[in-house]
């Protein structure tokens, strides 16, 4: 296979996360990531890349675009990436989803003129979202340990390997014309990053510390995505969670005056 | 037109808390506030535009009298929640309450044009703990899901958890918080979650 740059960067990413994790570094006490310390540092990194380099490129890219174009462009890798969603789907033992997203791809690539639109959606073809390591979390592999990536940012081990089997079968990292190639991979990040812009300040509101607020976000969306949307409930901490529920009435009384 | 309308909506919404006698079903609640808190948006340019001050006035008076802040602080603190005095218990829910009425109200600022789906709903009759479904859809987008668990208390049916593409508002926050409570106590979490609404109280000002 060619050794593409896009592969090359993802080796490298994994690479570096294995030294971190043979690494070994500080520990803090949360057994989901045990190598927060370099956790952290990536994180670090990946917030300074986007602070210079993506989010601007991202903002310019809203401000000069017009919305219809930029949802064509969304559309459009959300088309490609159909086909391999619907592959995933197969070996999650669910062929009645994989055939809509075979679906999904043959009308909005014919109809939706190379899937810049998306008439499939609007005939009851509902979007899915899978990949492999929602297929490996589904065939019963355990999370591991939570790793942020260079570039690509929250893993877990399963899912860093499951990046790994992304990128090879990516239909867009596979094309051989190599400028064609990058143009559709550079635009694929600012224009997945400009999805998300509106978030940025959400986030930065909402978290006491940013980095385990996107790190147990991003569990917890992962956990949800391997069950479909339908994880099982978490064994709750009970008791007090009772306790809180008795003592709730006046102050619920209170908020409504 | 827009005056009348706000009414109906608003006495539509008070009758069945101010009666009490009659109970609003858990998914008959959610619809009615959320069709109403989007009527409100879509008409209020001031929210448009990004003021979050408008929204979390609109919050504050619609949203918030269906939610359970203590539950809620009680299910992100976890079994920390135990470790603190009756008080703290007061000052960390009045805290948290703070934190997370900012960061719905600047969401709500966001909101442009989705349309929301009411998942089927079922229930038994003897449930007092249900989860409301929905689907946000948003132009070229994919559907986000939306789930909100509420409770059954003598004051009718609360909500205890937002729940966004899978990812609990509430519980999101356990880790961080036992992070504060094993470095500072349950003080030190307040004190965090005090400086986190001063400096958010700052920059909404500015």
């Amino acid at each position: 296979m060619k050794a593409t740059l896009i592969k090359r960067i993802s080796i490298l990413a994994i690479a570096a996360a294995a030294t971190g994790l043979l690494g070994g570094c500080a520990t803090t006490g949360n057994q989901k990531d045990p190598v927060e310390g370099f956790n952290r540092a990536m994180f670090g990194f990946n917030e300074g890349l986007d602070k210079v380099v993506i989010k601007p490129v991202a903002q310019g890219y809203e401000a000069v675009l017009p919305r219809p174009v930029q949802t064509g462009v969304v559309n459009f890798f959300s088309n490609i990436a159909d086909v391999f969603i619907g592959v995933n789907n197969l070996l999650q033992g669910k062929p009645v989803e994989a055939v809509s997203d075979g679906g999904r791809f043959l009308i909005n690539t014919t109809v939706g003129i190379l899937g810049i639109f998306d008439p499939a959606s609007h005939m009851g073809l509902e979007k899915h979202d899978e990949d492999f390591g929602q297929t490996f979390g589904r065939w019963g592999v355990g999370d591991g340990a939570y790793i942020v990536l260079p570039f690509f940012g929250p893993r877990t081990v399963r899912d860093t390997v499951g990046l790994g089997f992304d990128i090879y079968v990516d239909p867009v990292a596979n094309i051989d014309h190599v400028p064609t190639r990058n143009t559709l991979l550079v635009t694929r990040v600012v224009s997945d990053r400009a999805e998300v812009l509106k978030a940025d300040k959400i986030i930065e509101e909402a978290a006491l510390d940013k980095y385990s607020y996107i790190r147990d976000g991003y569990l917890q969306r992962r956990r949800s995505l391997i069950h479909d949307g339908n994880p099982p409930r978490e064994k709750d901490e009970s008791a007090a969670e009772e306790e809180g529920g008795q003592a709730v009435a006046p102050l619920a009384a209170g908020a409504a005056q | 037109m827009k005056f009348f309308a706000l009414l109906l909506a608003g006495v539509s919404l008070l009758l069945p808390a101010g009666v009490g006698a009659q109970e609003t079903a858990p998914d008959v609640l959610v619809k009615n506030v959320t069709t109403e808190v989007l009527d409100i948006i879509r008409k209020d340019k001031d929210i448009q535009s990004g003021s979050t001050k408008r929204a979390i006035e609109l919050v504050e008076q619609k949203v918030l009298p269906h939610f359970n802040f203590t539950r809620m602080t009680a299910l992100a603190l976890g079994k920390e929640w135990r470790k603190a005095t009756p008080d703290q218990q007061k000052v960390l829910t009045e805290e948290f309450r703070t934190l997370l009425v900012r960061t719905y109200s600047n969401a709500l600022t966001a909101y442009k044009n989705q349309s929301v789906d009411y998942l089927p709903f079922r229930m038994q009759p003897g449930d007092a703990d249900v989860t409301v479904r929905t689907h946000i859809h948003q132009p070229g987008g994919k559907p986000i899901t939306l789930d909100y668990s509420l409770e059954k208390l003598a004051q009718g049916w609360k909500v205890y958890d937002v729940v966004v593409g899978g990812v609990s508002l509430v519980t999101n926050y356990r880790e961080s918080f036992s992070a504060e409570v094993r470095n500072g106590g349950i003080d030190g979490l307040i004190k965090s979650l005090q400086a986190k609404n001063r400096s958010m109280d700052g920059s909404a000002r500015k």
